[in-house]
């Protein structure tokens, strides 16, 4: 376990416009295998992955979110919204499908400089 | 004219280009990631109010609803469905999609 | 694209014999999957199946083996929720081969 590396994936793009939040969501699935230290970031449009209450019949493509519920069992318990992005989309800690961490920028650029790895999505 | 807007207003400066060029009277259509400048208490917003008075703008209601946003949609936006997308593109003598 | 014949319908599956269309699934599909796969289905092996349809069904992912043995031993206890009888319903991994037979995607976080 001493081996382990601080692991943090970057998430600033909107669900569905482009394929970079389900790659994302994929690439974690697959590290958290390797056991890992692993934190989740949103920032920007990122923040958007978190909203509940996503109904994508409409646009014919599959609605992933609920899948960030299943990252308990996956052992990624480490997740971090910006507070800045939350709030200049009008949205609040109630508004995400999973308990996260509101952490301020300078907080999350802290965080970002503590990590071994970091991917950006 | 019919301008269709497919970015974040938040992560590109497509929305605003297209409001700061489009003459008055044109249709703003928001489809796929640009439904969020519709979206109450986004930083947009007042941008887009301020738009409001000078031209028409619709969003494409099943991708607001696949955000999970359709209860947050700001007064005085026209949502429309897919048949409403067609009807814009008839009824307008030409139309621009923004890249 | 392969495809696999049950009770004179055909279903397609990818090139390692899992089904392309989740919704196509019914039990009869599952044992002929599992007679492909060498496994005489029992209520135990049932048990599991449902467990990862359901499983499926909440968060739209196939879970890997790890996350499914944890979950199973949550849900239907320790006695259940451990490798050792998970690999002796399933001994090609309880994973890759049940989730093939309850009509899932190959499991996420699989290695």
């Amino acid at each position: 376990m001493s081996d382990n590396k601080k692991f943090m994936f970057v998430n600033r793009k909107a669900p569905y416009g482009t394929i970079y939040a389900l790659e994302s969501l994929e690439v974690v699935l697959i590290t958290a295998a390797f056991d890992q230290d692993v934190s989740l970031a949103f920032l920007d449009d990122g923040v958007y992955q978190l909203k509940k209450g996503m109904q994508t019949k409409g646009i014919e493509t599959k609605n992933f979110s609920p899948t960030y519920r299943a990252l308990e069992d996956y052992d990624v318990e480490k997740l971090y919204v910006e507070k800045e992005a939350m709030e200049a989309r009008g949205l609040n800690e109630d508004d995400f499908i999973v308990g996260v961490t509101v952490l301020s920028r300078a907080e999350m650029g802290k965080l970002m400089d503590e990590q071994d790895v970091v991917l950006s999505f | 004219m019919l301008h269709i807007v497919n970015k974040s207003p938040l992560t590109s400066g497509t929305l605003e280009s297209c409001l700061n060029t489009m003459v008055d009277g044109g249709d703003v259509l928001l489809i796929e990631d640009a439904v969020y400048a519709a979206t109450k208490g986004n930083a947009f917003e007042s941008k887009l109010s301020a738009a409001m008075g000078r031209c028409k703008v619709h969003v494409l209601m099943p991708d607001l609803e696949a955000r999970g946003l359709a209860d947050r949609l700001m007064a005085g936006v026209a949502s429309i469905d897919y048949a409403g997308f067609v009807g814009l593109t008839v009824s307008n003598k030409n139309c621009q999609s923004w890249l | 694209m392969a495809s696999i014949e049950v009770g004179g319908k055909s279903y397609e599956t990818d090139e390692e014999g899992y089904l392309v269309n989740l919704s196509e699934w019914n039990a009869e599909v599952a044992d002929y999957i599992a007679k492909t796969e060498n496994i005489e289905m029992t209520d135990q092996h049932w048990e599991v199946i449902n467990f990862l349809r359901e499983y499926f069904d909440e968060y739209q992912i196939a879970p890997a083996v790890r996350v499914l043995t944890k979950a199973i031993g949550k849900k239907l206890g320790a006695e259940k929720g451990n490798s050792e009888y998970l690999y002796g319903l399933f001994p090609y991994g309880p994973g890759k081969q049940a989730c093939k037979i309850a009509g899932l995607p190959k499991p996420t976080g699989c290695v």
